[in-house]
């Protein structure tokens, strides 16, 4: 075989490996979305969950989702800001810093089943919080800290070095130069980098099943005092997601209609993270405009 | 201000207050201080995190040798997995892991290398703009979809293939394919693009075909970067744990064929942890699983890294 055949033939299969990975992704959506947005409904949305067959509605589960995704942000970007701003200008090149890089890696490297189990000795196991939304938002955290911590680090080193020498040269403080110079213009990276993640932590169900728990009870939507057992902000009840809810239908799951259910959840998840994705897209150039003010 | 300076070394009592204030730190010191203090707190938490959990997860994991005292050989080799009995031989679970992930692996690697060549190489246009969405939107799928869409096609599509239950090895791997091709395409694609322009344009003029470019030269300059694409993907495979446990059945036995039920560490840990009682030996036993977990993902990372270090000495010489 003559090389421009094989040449002409590998492109085929490239090509033909391609169109099947493309595929694969089309077949993955159109089956969730048309398998399960017939049975999405607004009482689907926000009806309540028969707590023995798992059968009814999502809406405490997609509450828990969102809230638990609120505490883990309001936990975790504090912390990523503040390592990221370490690792970006204060950590000199030498073995601790080296050190401490590679124990970020270790931790964004470990199983998110992991993750969870760590969750579970400690709060459930050793502390004895329980089943609950506060253990499941801190094991969440565990998880998302090395990403976010990277990307800052990452979008931070990406400002160009004349920014920083003009903060120094005005006669600020380091610290000062970091938070009102390089933050605004790291600002459209970061915050791409956090609403992907959020993307991520809305789609855990790992991490969750042994901290969060599998159980969601009902709460009572009138009662907005966090410190009331019923309320669904009290942090310390069982908090089921979406996530863990698609995972329980599908294998303790008594409910006849398992199937249909779970569809119909999956699509709510997909469509909320393929939301998270447009969002972190669309809010990054945004941002990216107005801080540069380029057009 | 040099009047003032003037001024204050010809009055006695100021004269001190000055060498006080040249000796005092500036607001702009103070905030460095402030600053600095904030972010070391930050890296000291996330420090406390990764050394406690290796620290709690090793202690727990070893409890079932120091405590239980189990032979480490036993529990490692063994094949009969039935904890409340007092058998642990973790064995079928070992076997199942390490057997999904490579499986994975070398299904996904092709796909993954003929994406990634696509993108760069053959229309890195299209690349841009049809294919990173692809990757992108397969990244954010969470593994609890993949599960469900496991465990509502190919796990039903596998029983009328080849008959049995469905549930197996065969349809893990199916299921670990799709999930690890995205991270092995995302970082091929880093690495193909970090290849030098002029070692293909010297392929080029030489004549080469582009097949004869992409598989004599670049694909060869970057094999390190492919390789510890490979292993970060199998590193995801190895780790997953709900989606997996969707589909492979769940049977703590060891792995006969490739199409009947068996189960992986992550699996048997989930389905396991909540039903045990803290510091039985059922108990101590999962968290021996959970300690190879643990031990193969620092594995991993320590096997990325040897490579990245290989890769740079051949780029260097």
């Amino acid at each position: 075989m003559n090389a421009k055949r094989t040449d002409f033939l590998a492109t085929v299969i490239i090509d033909l490996i391609v169109a099947t990975v493309v595929g694969i992704l089309i077949f993955l959506l159109a089956y969730i979305l048309i398998s399960g947005l017939p049975h999405v409904s607004w009482s689907f949305l926000t009806g309540t969950t028969d707590a023995f067959s798992g059968a009814g509605g999502i809406g405490v589960q997609l509450f828990n989702s969102f809230y638990l995704l609120f505490l883990t942000m309001v936990i975790s970007i504090p912390i990523s800001l503040g390592a990221g701003i370490y690792l970006a200008e204060y950590a000199k090149d030498n073995w601790r810093t080296s050190l401490i890089r590679s124990a970020i890696e270790v931790l964004s490297s470990l199983p998110s089943v992991v993750v969870g189990l760590f969750g579970f000795l400690l709060f459930v196991v050793k502390f004895k919080i329980g089943f609950s939304v506060i253990s499941g938002a801190i094991a969440l955290t565990f998880f998302n800290l090395p990403l976010l911590t990277r990307n800052i680090e990452e979008s931070l080193s990406a400002v160009s070095r004349d920014q920083r020498e003009a903060g120094l040269s005005l006669g600020l403080s380091k610290w000062k130069t970091e938070i009102g110079i390089i933050l605004p213009v790291a600002l459209p990276g970061i915050v791409t980098g956090i609403v992907l993640s959020a993307g991520r932590v809305f789609g855990e169900a790992a991490a969750l099943i042994y901290t969060a728990g599998q159980s969601a009870p009902v709460t009572n939507f009138a009662d907005w005092n966090p410190m009331d057992p019923a309320s669904p902000l009290n942090p310390f009840r069982p908090a089921e997601t979406l996530a863990v809810h698609i995972w329980k239908v599908n294998t303790e799951g008594l409910a006849s209609n398992a199937a249909q259910l779970s569809a119909a959840a999956s699509a709510v998840l997909i469509i909320a993270v393929l939301l998270f994705n447009l969002c972190a897209r669309l809010l990054g150039n945004f941002l990216y405009r107005r801080v540069t003010a380029s057009k | 201000m040099e009047q003032t300076n003037f001024q204050l070394k010809n009055q006695k009592t100021q004269s001190n207050d000055w060498s006080a204030r040249l000796h005092h730190a500036t607001r702009a010191t103070r905030e460095d201080w402030m600053g600095k203090g904030i972010s070391y707190l930050c890296i000291g938490v996330i420090i406390l995190v990764v050394a406690s959990m290796l620290w709690f997860i090793t202690s727990k994991g070893i409890a079932t040798f120091t405590q239980n005292h189990v032979s480490l050989v036993k529990f490692l080799t063994g094949t009969n997995w039935a904890p409340d009995q007092g058998q642990i031989g973790a064995l079928p679970m070992i076997v199942g892991s390490f057997a999904v992930t490579f499986a994975a692996a070398i299904v996904a690697t092709p796909f993954a290398v003929g994406t990634a060549i696509f993108m760069t190489e053959i229309s890195p246009n299209r690349g841009r703009k049809l294919l990173q969405p692809v990757i992108e939107l397969l990244v954010g799928i969470p593994s609890v979809v993949y599960g469900f869409i496991g465990l509502a096609v190919v796990v039903p599509f596998m029983r009328h293939l080849v008959g049995g239950s469905g549930f197996g090895i065969i349809s893990a791997t199916f299921v670990l394919f799709v999930m690890v091709l995205p991270t092995i395409t995302s970082m091929t694609v880093d690495s193909l693009r970090a290849v030098p322009r002029h070692f293909k344009e010297a392929s080029l003029a030489l004549g080469a075909t582009r097949w004869q470019t992409v598989s004599r030269v670049i694909l060869r300059s970057a094999t390190p970067g492919i390789l510890t694409a490979v292993i970060f993907g199998m590193a995801r495979a190895f780790g997953e744990a709900l989606a997996v446990q969707m589909v492979i059945g769940n049977a703590a036995i060891m792995p006969k064929n490739l199409i009947s039920p068996a189960s992986t560490l992550t699996s048997q840990l989930t389905t396991g942890i909540g039903d045990t009682i803290d510091g039985t030996l059922p108990n101590n036993a999962l968290w021996s699983l959970a300690l190879i977990l643990l031990l193969m993902s620092l594995f991993f990372n320590a096997l990325v890294r040897v490579i990245a270090k290989r890769g740079q000495l051949k780029h260097e010489r």
